[in-house]
């Protein structure tokens, strides 16, 4: 089973105060930690223990600037086999359709029965670029993917609905899952693992490697245009309540007495 | 004349609410932009459906063939992608669900139709389309323009847009188009609906609910928030990295992917605010968010907040709780 990971290296938000960049068009990323993409964390995972059932190899994919190999050798050191990191500066402002057109510029040179990537990226969320590469590849897709069972030349596959509810599905092999949280429990890396993983070679491939045209990429090759992006409004404001502990304490038991309920 | 086209879901011989989101948001398009609105329903036996749907719509095309039975990416692309070519439509709408992120992106991969996603906003300048989207899990917003082209395509975040029937109703005129499929969808096949296990509680139920969230940090601290929500008469649920790492199971999920709930009191623990999780409670009768990021989203929809540690006001609470159900009795 030779498997293709696409992966990610987003900055880590979700505790984070943004500030928007002098552009207005990205934020700030200054004084962030970025990481792998937390989605494609778990479709890392799925790939490595299918291969550790099943044989083969897996190849971890990612674009981005040289501080992305970072995400890469955690790739390799949680048992991927091979790394690619494809980086140019002309894919800056690429949206879901250009980055797909550079992963399917590569992919189609390989030889995969899988690939797995996240069902969303946490920055951009666009939640597009698994079925794109996978109408590029002319392969079977599934989205939101929380079970793989494989068997000869198909998989069966749980995807989430709304409401709790799930839909199986049959799907031939070779295809392409987008793979939701939870569907596994990612691993530690061991200190041998990072070991291994920095003797790694790291394959960087540049837009002239793509065989893609410069107008195929970045902003010029993208669906979606960024003109600007601002804070929210805010529809709806909480009453924000002060003071010490103790004191905001007494004031949430307040009002929840108030209502009735305690 | 233009036309905008809406996909219409369905699912177990149910009509979705996002299907008529859509369609009021179309319809206020439609006119601004002198268009006809037209939703298509796939499936098999929709004429019921079809007979909702021209309350709102100007046209309905129907494609019925039990092969439709159940939602197939594969098997709805083929025929949307046909009906796209032949009807040109200006815009084609679909729900940012679980069908539509499966179908929307390949579909319009296979058109080369310019797709912008999860949209929560959307307004056509001239014949360009602007849309507004978020970034960083509802931290930013960002206003983007699809590149120009004769269609363009969103999906549209659930319950964006409230639902509103047209007086007097449209009257919509019904077609039906035959089913170009001619044989079944061989590389992907539904086989079944799976419902997860049944759980011990139910936590649409409940009067008052604790939700906690990613702040609450590490599994140990999972017996402190038990035992406020014990003390509070309050049953535990959770946002979803919670049930992803195993720490309760997943009848406990607010949210999208989860449960629906409207408590007279949920108090969120830790929680941000992702879209996908306040979809499950914003309804709730009183919102009180604990949270360290004054900026988290959860602000938004919350009643009061409380900008700070949760492990700071989380045993402060437990013992005031305390005091004022021994002043009760």
């Amino acid at each position: 089973m030779d498997i293709i990971v696409c992966v990610k290296h987003v900055p880590e938000t979700a505790e984070a105060e943004l500030k928007i960049d002098s552009s207005g068009k990205t934020i700030d990323k200054a004084g962030l930690v970025f990481d792998i993409n937390e989605w494609d964390d778990y479709a890392l995972e799925e790939a490595v223990r299918i291969k550790e059932r099943f044989g083969g190899t897996v190849t971890a994919i990612t674009i981005g600037p040289q501080d992305s190999e970072s995400t890469l050798r955690k790739c390799l050191a949680r048992g991927a086999d091979k790394a690619i990191r494809l980086t140019d500066p002309k894919f800056e402002g690429s949206d879901a359709y250009a980055t797909a057109k550079i992963l399917h510029s590569v992919i189609k040179t390989l030889h995969y029965d899988l690939i797995l990537l996240g069902a969303q990226a946490g920055d951009t969320g666009n939640a597009a670029t698994g079925p794109i590469l996978a109408e590029m590849l002319n392969i079977p897709h599934a989205t939101m993917v929380k079970k793989i069972e494989l068997g000869s030349g198909i998989a069966k596959v749980n995807r989430e609905l709304e409401g709790g509810l799930e839909e199986q599905l049959e799907i031939r092999l070779p295809a392409l899952f987008a793979v939701s949280t939870g569907i596994n429990e990612p691993r530690y890396v061991s200190i041998m693992g990072i070991r291994k993983a920095m003797q790694k070679e790291i394959k960087v491939l540049s837009l002239a490697d793509t065989g893609l045209a410069e107008t195929d990429v970045g902003i010029a090759g993208s669906w979606l245009n960024i003109e600007r992006l601002y804070v929210p409004p805010v529809e709806k404001q909480a009453e924000f309540l002060k003071g010490t502990p103790d004191e905001i304490a007494a004031k949430l038991v307040e009002i929840i007495k108030s209502k009735g309920l305690i | 004349m233009a036309k905008i086209f809406v996909l219409a879901e369905h699912r177990q011989g149910q009509i979705r609410d996002i299907t008529f989101e859509l369609l009021t948001k179309a319809r206020e398009l439609a006119e601004k932009t002198n268009a006809e609105l037209c939703a298509v329903i796939l499936g098999k036996n929709v004429q019921e459906h079809a007979k909702a749907l021209a309350e709102y719509a100007k046209t309905v095309i129907t494609v019925e063939d039990p092969k439709l039975e159940n939602f197939n990416s594969e098997a709805y692309k083929r025929i949307l992608s046909k009906l796209i070519v032949e009807h040109k439509p200006s815009l084609v709408i679909l729900g940012h669900t679980s069908y539509g992120v499966e179908l929307a992106p390949r579909l319009a991969a296979a058109l080369n139709t310019p797709l912008a996603t999860d949209i929560i906003d959307i307004a056509f300048e001239g014949d360009t389309l602007a849309v507004t989207r978020q970034m960083y899990g509802g931290k930013v917003n960002v206003k983007a323009v699809l590149r120009k082209a004769d269609t363009y395509m969103v999906t549209v975040r659930q319950a964006t847009f409230t639902p509103k029937k047209p007086e007097p109703p449209a009257n919509g005129q019904i077609i039906t188009v035959p089913s170009p499929l001619t044989e079944e969808i061989s590389e992907k096949r539904f086989l079944q609906y799976v419902l997860p296990p049944p759980g011990g509680v139910d936590i649409t139920a409940a009067e008052k609910l604790v939700g906690i969230g990613r702040g609450i940090k590490d599994q140990a601290n999972m017996p402190l928030m038990e035992d406020l929500a014990k003390t509070l008469g309050a049953v535990l649920a959770c946002s979803r990295p919670i049930v992803d790492k195993g720490w309760l199971p997943n009848d406990r999920q607010v949210g999208s992917s989860g449960k629906t709930v409207k408590p007279k009191l949920y108090l969120a623990l830790g929680i941000s605010g992702a879209f996908q999780h306040v979809l499950g409670m914003k309804s709730s009768d009183l919102i009180i968010a604990v949270n360290k990021d004054p900026k988290a989203p959860i602000f938004s929809f919350a009643d009061y907040g409380v900008v700070e540690d949760l492990f700071k006001i989380v045993p402060s609470l437990k013992n005031k709780i305390n005091e004022a159900k021994a002043q009760k009795t």
